[in-house]
């Protein structure tokens, strides 16, 4: 156990916790932020997606320990309101059916947006390849990123 | 709200009571207002839904409907909107309480929602407009004709006067409830929301993480559970060391839990009961356990498809029997065979099994992500000892259904579980435990042997099908293809000799119903065969199927099931259409079209790929749809494209298979769902009709399988007659 010291959305918290937990059940099981998703375990489906200084990352392969000072930022701090550009898009192209996946997919999307405003479809691809919607929504994930990136994500 | 039959007996004695109005699905039937019908004998199960009118005009639909992404609960508030006279916005969908005594009929599936509500949430929602409008009529001593319900209110336009639902529900309530068989319906014309894409209710709340869905339940002082399930199905520990696994911190407890037979077939196995998810799975890691794994150990796929394989060549059970095949295939100017073979399938819902149960002596607290919460209950209860109407059931959002969640199992093991913790806990799934432990979509083999004419026409249809059968998993006495051959003996094309024919075969494998069940491997099998007809007769596949889409000028369905012919042709003639059937592709490219009716509702689909070598991509997939009635085209759309992209899935990279016992694949390395760059884009083309509505979840699926493999053979000539697809060099 250890007594780890995280920035989550602009907010510090103090756990005290085994240092090779994920990060995913930190936010979940400890903090109660329950918006980033468990999915598989292994870095293979993208729902539980979250950004380290920006970069987005698996919350499941992240330890605790190896946050450091970076800042964490969840679907929470986002935006609680839904007026980033990412989630106006997804409202406006109704992107998500179950919506599970969704947290990580726009996690991503604005990862993305954030270094390249303007991606290709294949840009898109690359960068959301890690993120499974069972749902199949991809032609609307794709079309939302695309939208928000002409309205300045 | 709470529903209390006796509170509202009391009726308006009651403060804030409203206008409380049941109705039945499907039969169409409204049978009263609730104050008017409580005075005579109750039945048993009264209504499947109650609308509430609420002193402040808003409009309450209490439905036991669970919300999986299909946007049921948008759907069915524009539905009552329509016909109430309200907007939209005043019409709220709540989650019905676990009551069966209350709600007669509490699950989510079979594309059903839509279709059983449709007529009687119209006829509802055009009583309360109509008892508005009477009530306001006296009100005003006014002729009712002279008054309009729009908007939440009645205005009467000669005397410009209006009154708002709230202020009218006091005596509407008093007023007998009209006949809903003649309640006087909106035309369609006017129509403001039924036919109109709105915007989904459930959306905002899933973008922003506030959405809760089963594993989201945080209660105060919850406890995680993870379960050691022996891999082999039927198989079970015997013994197991869990010094190792209670040293580590978080760990609080390790017990076992016994299988439980029909029904919910749990596995058992050593549970792990710990302060967070994550020392639950680390605690079972470090279980050390001895599996005796029982005598399904031999089973393996490669056995399967060589059962399955000689159980297709043998006489089966006769499902359909037209004309005579035998002497048409022993005569047929041109005889055609194939044998199509279709894999075990998992659902794989983004988010894995789960509940939270808490009991507390006499009654239990359930938060269950369920398709059927009045199943979770009784299961609940059955396990703790209590009678059902003590066990709260809380349907939660929940990450994808499918079928997979109408199953009892981790609610029977979560009851197990919380009866010894006796604190609230969560039981928890592993994608791994997931994967292995499904419901799998039955294997299924199909010989086919056909004829065509020396004109071109298809003479004798024969389908010989086996099946891992579900109802033989659930039930060894019922008729084993009773959920297997649907959709093969509706076979639609007009053949003068059909026989389609059914043997089962035994596994240990559990199975269940898949998105769109026995249509994804019969659909498949039905479009990909008749395709080869076509190719056979040196027929154009669409022109093929078409000559064969007849209907008679006095067709009439002989049961739901019954496919007409004419819609069929309908949706083949808008996909060929709109994907520009007869314009020419390069070489290497090819269209294959398929079209298929299940859960009431007709698809067509045509796919473009391009093949180079074994390796083929889809460049396009395009969709025709007449699922009746359209309510809430956006989720039309939608649920065309999830569907599609579920069945692609299937046709293109999944596959369950069992070695020893056990099932192979453990997460989405081995069990890979499409990504995004390899999601084809897919046009989604809708009929206008007035037909009733059929279901919209799971029809779009069977066609897209069988569209990419009849373009396959489009583009390089070969036929791939194996799920998933691979190309042969």
């Amino acid at each position: 156990m250890a007594a780890i010291h995280l920035v989550i959305n602009d907010s510090p918290h103090e756990v005290e916790i085994a240092p090779d937990t994920p990060l995913l059940w930190v936010l979940r099981d400890k903090l109660n932020m329950t918006g980033t998703k468990y999915g598989c375990g292994m870095g293979l489906c993208g729902a539980c997606t979250v950004h380290l200084d920006g970069e987005a990352v698996r919350a499941c392969q992240t330890a605790v320990s190896s946050v450091g000072t970076k800042k964490i930022t969840t679907i929470e701090g986002l935006s609680a309101d839904n007026s980033h550009p990412v989630q106006r898009a997804w409202i406006a192209e109704q992107v998500p059916q179950c919506g599970y996946c969704q947290p990580g997919q726009i996690m991503s999307a604005a990862a993305l947006l954030a270094k390249t405003p303007k991606p290709t479809d294949d840009q898109i691809d690359t960068a959301m390849v890690g993120n499974l919607c069972r749902c199949g929504m991809y032609q609307r994930i794709r079309r939302a990123i695309h939208r928000a990136a002409g309205e300045g994500a | 709200m709470a529903i209390n039959r006796r509170k509202f007996v009391a009726g308006s004695a009651v403060a804030g009571a409203g206008l409380l109005i049941g109705l039945r699905f499907s039969g169409g039937l409204l049978i009263g207002q609730e104050s008017d019908r409580a005075k005579k004998k109750a039945p048993a199960n009264p209504f499947d839904a109650y609308i509430h009118v609420k002193p402040d005009g808003k409009i309450s639909l209490i439905v036991a409907k669970s919300e999986m992404g299909q946007g049921i609960k948008t759907g069915l508030a524009m539905i009552l909107a329509e016909e109430a006279g309200v907007d939209f916005n005043s019409v709220s969908v709540e989650q019905a309480e676990t009551r069966p005594d209350i709600y007669a009929h509490m699950g989510t599936g079979g594309s059903g929602s839509t279709m059983e509500n449709f007529m009687p949430l119209r006829r509802a929602g055009a009583t309360v407009r109509e008892l508005m409008t009477t009530a306001a009529a006296a009100k005003w001593n006014v002729p009712k004709k002279e008054c309009e319900a729009k908007k939440g209110s009645v205005l009467h336009e000669k005397s410009s006067r209006t009154a708002s639902y709230g202020e009218l529900v006091e005596a509407a309530k008093k007023l007998p409830v009209p006949d809903p068989e003649k309640v006087e319906l909106k035309e369609e014309a006017d129509f403001e929301f039924i036919g109109h894409a709105t915007p989904r209710v459930d959306i905002p709340a899933k973008i922003n993480g506030s959405a809760q869905f089963g594993l989201d339940v945080r209660v105060p002082e919850m406890l995680f559970a993870v379960v050691a399930r022996c891999p082999t199905f039927g198989g079970k520990h015997s013994q197991f060391d869990a010094a190792k696994a209670k040293a580590l911190s978080g760990v609080l407890d390790v017990f076992e839990i016994p299988a439980m037979g029909h029904g919910v077939f749990t596995a058992g196995g050593v549970v792990v009961v710990a302060d967070s998810t994550w020392a639950a799975m680390k605690g079972r890691d470090d279980l050390q356990i001895t599996w005796d794994h029982g005598t399904a150990a031999s089973e393996s796929s490669t056995g399967m498809y060589e059962a399955l394989r000689a159980a297709a060549q043998k006489p089966g059970k006769r499902v359909r029997n037209d004309g005579n095949v035998d002497a048409v295939l022993a005569n047929g100017a041109k005889k055609v065979e194939a044998l199509y073979e279709l894999p075990l399938l998992a659902h794989a819902t983004m988010e894995p099994m789960n509940i939270t149960v808490h009991t507390r002596g006499d009654n239990a607290e359930v938060w269950a992500p369920t398709q059927s919460p009045d199943w979770v209950q009784g299961t609940v209860a059955q396990v703790l000892g209590l009678r059902p109407d003590k066990v709260n059931v809380h349907t939660t959002y929940m990450g994808g259904g499918f079928g997979r969640r109408y199953m009892a199992d981790f609610p029977a093991e979560a009851a197990q579980i919380a009866k010894k913790v006796g604190k609230p806990v969560q039981l928890v799934w592993s994608r791994e435990d997931d994967m292995t432990h499904d419901f799998y979509r039955p294997a299924t083999c199909h010989r086919f042997q056909g004829a065509v004419d020396a004109n071109g026409r298809p003479t004798a249809w024969f389908h010989t099908m086996a099946s891992t059968s579900i109802r033989g998993f659930w039930d060894p006495k019922a008729a084993p293809e009773s959920q297997e051959v649907g959709g093969a003996k509706e076979m639609p094309y007009a053949i003068p000799n059909v026989r389609l024919e059914f043997n089962p075969v035994a596994s240990a494998v559990p199975r269940a119903w898949w998105r769109s069940v026995e249509n994804s491997f019969n659909g498949f099998a039905v479009e990909c065969f008749i395709d080869e007809l076509a190719a056979a007769a040196g027929k154009d596949p669409f022109e093929f199927r078409r000559g064969l889409l007849v209907k008679p000028a006095n067709w009439k369905p002989k049961n739901e099931d019954d496919v007409d012919p004419g819609r069929l042709r309908g949706v083949l003639e808008l996909a060929a259409e709109k994907s520009g059937w007869s314009a020419p592709l390069p070489k290497g490219r090819g269209r294959g079209i398929a079209a298929f009716c299940s859960f009431g509702s007709y698809f067509a689909e045509v796919a473009e790929v391009t093949v180079k070598g074994t390796d083929f991509k889809i460049d396009r997939m395009v969709a025709a749809v007449d699922c009746g009635q359209i309510v809430n085209p956006e989720s039309v759309r939608s649920q065309t494209e999830g569907a599609i992209i579920y069945g692609l899935s299937a046709a293109l990279k999944n596959e369950i298979t069992i070695k020893n016992g056990a099932v192979e694949q453990t997460n989405f390395d081995g069990y890979d769902p499409l990504r995004i760059g390899e999601a084809p884009p897919i046009e989604v083309h809708l009929t206008k009709s007035k037909e009733d509505p059929g279901g919209m979840g799971e029809p779009a699926l069977p066609p897209a399988a069988p569209a990419v493999a009849n373009a396959i053979f489009a583009a390089c000539g070969q036929r791939v007659r194996k799920l998933p697809f691979q190309l042969k060099a």
